[in-house]
């Protein structure tokens, strides 16, 4: 399968197999008027799998949706068809706006303008929870 | 300006000045009657509770200072669709200090976001009740005389009793604690509590649903009701409800030390003919939480 490379955008690339679809909503990529594509179930250089989203324009991207989705993965940033500059997210200590609380019991539930946010309490586990009710963020299953 | 949502808001030295302050209130109760002149408190319970209400007003009065607010949500803005950060904005232009419960969980942290004054957490559905683990802390203090190497049976309710997470966390900064969990399967303490409490702490703890046997090596049982409203099902409710009864036969076999607190209210957890028992703490511990209440509104409104 040929998808053309890109003159001036994005390249994320490294995803954990998976997670693209996932990356995709969280980051609302449905929402830009421009060239998408999705690529799963890429073989890496190394033989393994991965996911692979390419963004045919130079969009700003939320480096704390891809830290919490996948922090393994990395954001290439193509200008004239060449790799400009290249990031590995880091895992966020707060994530604003990304997730939702599902506790009915949470003060999120009642009041829809107040944010969602969530804290990172345990780096080791990559437990995130709410910073109202402290219930625990659930994992992303692949 | 601070705070109190959650009891690690306080650091152990604070915690350790707030009950020295509350026991010094007990011996000379007239040097504090004027502390708090000139100030008023709000007590803004958006579901009702009668004793933690009329604990933190009377702490209130007994301090000099005035009580304002409202008992039932139905009294106030909120019954017209008008947000907590709302309400406490337009409190907070009324009062220097703000005691609050709320049944949504997080509440209180939400008013601290927006408030010119300090709010104190009296209750937030499920989660967190400071001041009720302080009140526990400042009682076991004074049956005890420490905290410090305790051995504290929790039994009842384990995971929807946000009384017994919150004394948990608490008892995590003290040093040789031994925690004893009683509880029928259903109502263990929730394993986020013992991973990221006592394990992480490297507490001592067991688990147990023999009341009997445990009570043998206890210095504190602190029981607790098994809440109907924590409930979703009314027959699980039925069920459970009856588990553990704190019985005179059952006394007459425990320690001569063990000191027994509940948080109130009780349903019938605890047999009324023990009450008259020395060991029976929770009325005591009832008169506690109305000192360290007054010991901690002296404190968030920075009254020498």
């Amino acid at each position: 399968m040929v998808i053309d490379s890109i003159r001036d955008g994005i390249v994320i690339d490294h995803i954990k197999t998976g997670l693209g679809l996932e990356i995709y909503r969280l980051l609302k990529l449905g929402k830009l008027d421009c060239q998408v594509a999705i690529i799963q179930h890429a073989t890496s250089q190394k033989g393994s799998k991965k996911d692979v989203i390419k963004i045919d324009s130079p969009i700003e991207i939320d480096l704390d949706v891809l830290g919490y989705l996948d922090p393994g993965c990395t954001v290439n940033v193509i200008r004239d068809s060449k790799v400009a500059e290249k990031y590995h997210p880091a895992i966020p200590e707060t994530l604003t706006g990304v997730i939702s609380c599902k506790n009915p019991r949470c003060i999120t539930s009642a009041e829809s303008d107040l944010p969602h946010v969530f804290r990172l309490t345990d780096k080791d586990a990559q437990v995130y929870r709410c910073i109202y009710c402290e219930t625990m963020a659930k994992k992303i299953k692949i | 300006m601070r705070h109190l949502i959650d009891i690690l808001d306080l650091s152990p030295a604070e915690i350790d000045q707030l009950i020295a302050t509350a026991n010094d209130i007990i011996d000379h109760p007239a040097d504090y009657a004027e502390k708090c002149h000139g100030k008023k408190l709000a007590t803004l319970f958006f579901e009702p509770s009668t004793r933690t209400r009329l604990s933190f007003e009377t702490a209130m009065y007994e301090l000099g200072g005035h009580v304002i607010g409202f008992s039932d949500a139905a009294n106030s803005s909120t019954s017209k669709g008008e947000t907590v950060g709302d309400t406490i904005q337009v409190v907070s232009c009324y009062a220097d200090i703000i005691a609050m419960r709320h049944p949504k969980e997080g509440a209180p942290m939400v008013a601290s976001q927006v408030s010119g004054v300090p709010i104190i957490n009296a209750g937030d559905g499920g989660h967190n009740h400071p001041t009720q683990t302080l009140t526990d802390l400042l009682t076991i203090t004074r049956e005890k005389g420490h905290i410090d190497g305790l051995t504290i049976g929790f039994c009842g309710d384990l995971k929807f009793g946000r009384t017994v997470h919150s004394l948990i966390t608490a008892l995590s900064r003290y040093k040789d604690i031994k925690i004893v969990l009683i509880s029928p399967e259903e109502l263990r303490l929730p394993e986020y509590v013992k991973h990221e409490v006592l394990e992480h702490n490297n507490m001592t703890y067991v688990e147990t649903q023999d009341l009997d046997s445990a009570m043998q090596n206890l210095d504190v049982l602190y029981m607790t009701r098994v809440q109907k409203e924590r409930f979703f099902n009314e027959a699980d409710y039925l069920r459970l409800k009856d588990s553990y009864i704190l019985t005179v036969d059952r006394m007459e076999k425990a320690p001569a030390t063990m000191s027994v607190l509940h948080p109130l209210p009780r349903v019938n957890e605890i047999e009324k003919a023990l009450d008259s028992d020395p060991r029976a703490c929770y009325f005591r511990q009832a008169l506690c939480g109305k000192y360290i209440r007054m010991a901690l509104i002296m404190k968030l409104l920075e009254v020498k």
